[in-house]
């Protein structure tokens, strides 16, 4: 399972691996809200946690239809499917290697990102640990997206789709959590841990159903 | 070891494009499949090794008493090599090798080793993308090396391989089956080994 892992992570800084993709996305996404937004410094520091986190989901989305389509394309896939190896533990292996390459660089870029949003030490912290905690269960649902499409040749838009409303609550607990640490009378730690938990479901049944629509798509 | 296929029948769309095929390969036997295209073939091959659901019958194997899922004890090689362009050979087959040989089995060949028995030794820096085809085709062949598995299941083995590769590759299934191994082959080509059972598939052509 190392070598799955190391494979997948060589793979995503090789040509054509697309780690960076997502970053660049990011910041070209947060850094064009100020000027949007205008001179506002409360406005864009109450806003910034927010954008934050709808600019890192999108950002997530975009390079996930290559998860499993890249293997199939070249008939690794079908060896995947055929180890003693339990499906689900590959695929999470290949998530947690997806979540590395492209997922973890988002969270180390947020704080540099909260800058343009004059955002507070705080509010930076509470930002950069919610998508730590959050952007695996992107990861983890998109993994089944991908699996459904797998064998779509331009499946990217519809992966977005199909996962966009499944991502909803993380956003939503994500998003609030990183708002709530700044903002007095709102508690931090109910919808932190409700994160952690969307977190942990998703780890589960992402995985499990990928394996499943991978079985029912091999052909 | 006993490989089995009872009664199998596959459905291509509406029609089954096979049916009532059984056959059994034990220690040192090879089965070639021929027949035109759209026979069935890579169908029949995708099925054995798991990777497409029968409408009917049974594939087994079995390791002295004991049943095991065929696929695990399958090498499937398709059309596709299954490595990545990307990554060096070394690095591609190191990564089937570990991947494909599980915790406490007997290692497969070296890497080396088995470059040097595709006739590639020396090559196996380089990125897998900058081989020809037929290279490429041949580094597929490695990768059937490295990790031990009894069964070889191979969708035309041999195209994009010149003569001369043709007979370090009959050489290669030659060790595999004098070492007990098994092999399921489709090819338009003989593959120069002797003693095989042959399978012919004609496509939706069945009494009813």
């Amino acid at each position: 399972m190392m070598a799955l892992l190391l494979r997948d992570l060589r793979l995503s800084i090789r040509a054509g691996g697309g780690a960076m993709i997502g970053v660049l996305f990011f910041m070209a996404v947060v850094a064009v809200i100020p000027f949007g937004v205008g001179p506002d410094l409360n406005l864009l520091s109450r806003i910034g946690p927010p954008i934050l986190w709808i600019g890192a989901l999108l950002a997530s989305l975009l390079g996930l239809d290559r998860l499993f389509q890249a293997d199939r394309e070249d008939g690794s896939l079908d060896l995947m499917l055929m180890q003693e190896t339990p499906l689900v533990l590959t695929v999470f292996v290949k998530c947690l290697a997806h979540w590395l390459s492209h997922s973890l660089p988002l969270v180390i870029a947020s704080p540099l990102l909260a800058l343009f949003m004059n955002m507070d030490a705080l509010s930076v912290g509470a930002t950069a640990l919610t998508l730590l905690v959050g952007t695996p269960a992107i990861t983890f649902i998109g993994a089944a997206g991908a699996a459904v499409a797998v064998s779509l040749p331009r499946g990217g838009l519809l992966v977005s789709i199909l996962v966009l409303p499944l991502t909803i609550p993380v956003l939503i607990f994500g998003a609030g959590a990183a708002y709530a640490a700044t903002q007095d009378p709102s508690p931090f730690l109910p919808p932190f841990l409700y994160l952690i938990a969307l977190t942990l479901i998703f780890a589960v049944i992402g995985p499990l159903a990928a394996a499943l629509a991978l079985r029912a798509s091999s052909d | 070891m006993r490989f089995e296929a009872q009664a199998l029948s596959a459905r291509r769309g509406e029609d089954l494009l096979f049916r009532d095929i059984s056959f059994t390969l034990q220690d040192g036997e090879a089965l070639v499949v021929t027949g035109p295209n759209g026979s069935g073939k890579s169908t029949l091959l995708r099925v054995l090794a798991g990777l497409l659901p029968q409408e009917e019958g049974t594939v087994r194997f079995a390791d002295g008493a004991e049943d095991r899922p065929a696929r695990e004890a399958c090498h499937y090689l398709g059309h596709r090599n299954a490595m990545k362009r990307e990554l060096t050979v070394e690095e591609n087959l190191s990564f089937w090798a570990a991947f494909m040989t599980k915790e406490g089995a007997a290692p497969g060949m070296h890497i080396d080793e088995a470059a040097e028995s595709v006739g590639l030794s020396g090559l196996t820096h380089l990125p897998f993308g900058y081989l020809s085809a037929g290279q490429q085709r041949r580094m597929a062949f490695a990768k059937l090396l490295v990790a031990k598995r009894p069964v070889w299941i191979l969708d035309e083995p041999t195209a994009a391989l010149d003569v001369k590769a043709d007979a370090m590759f009959a050489g290669l299934c030659q060790t595999h089956l004098a070492e007990g191994g098994m092999l399921i082959a489709a090819t338009h080509q003989p593959l120069g080994i002797d003693n095989v059972k042959a399978l012919v598939m004609k496509g939706f052509e069945y009494g009813e």
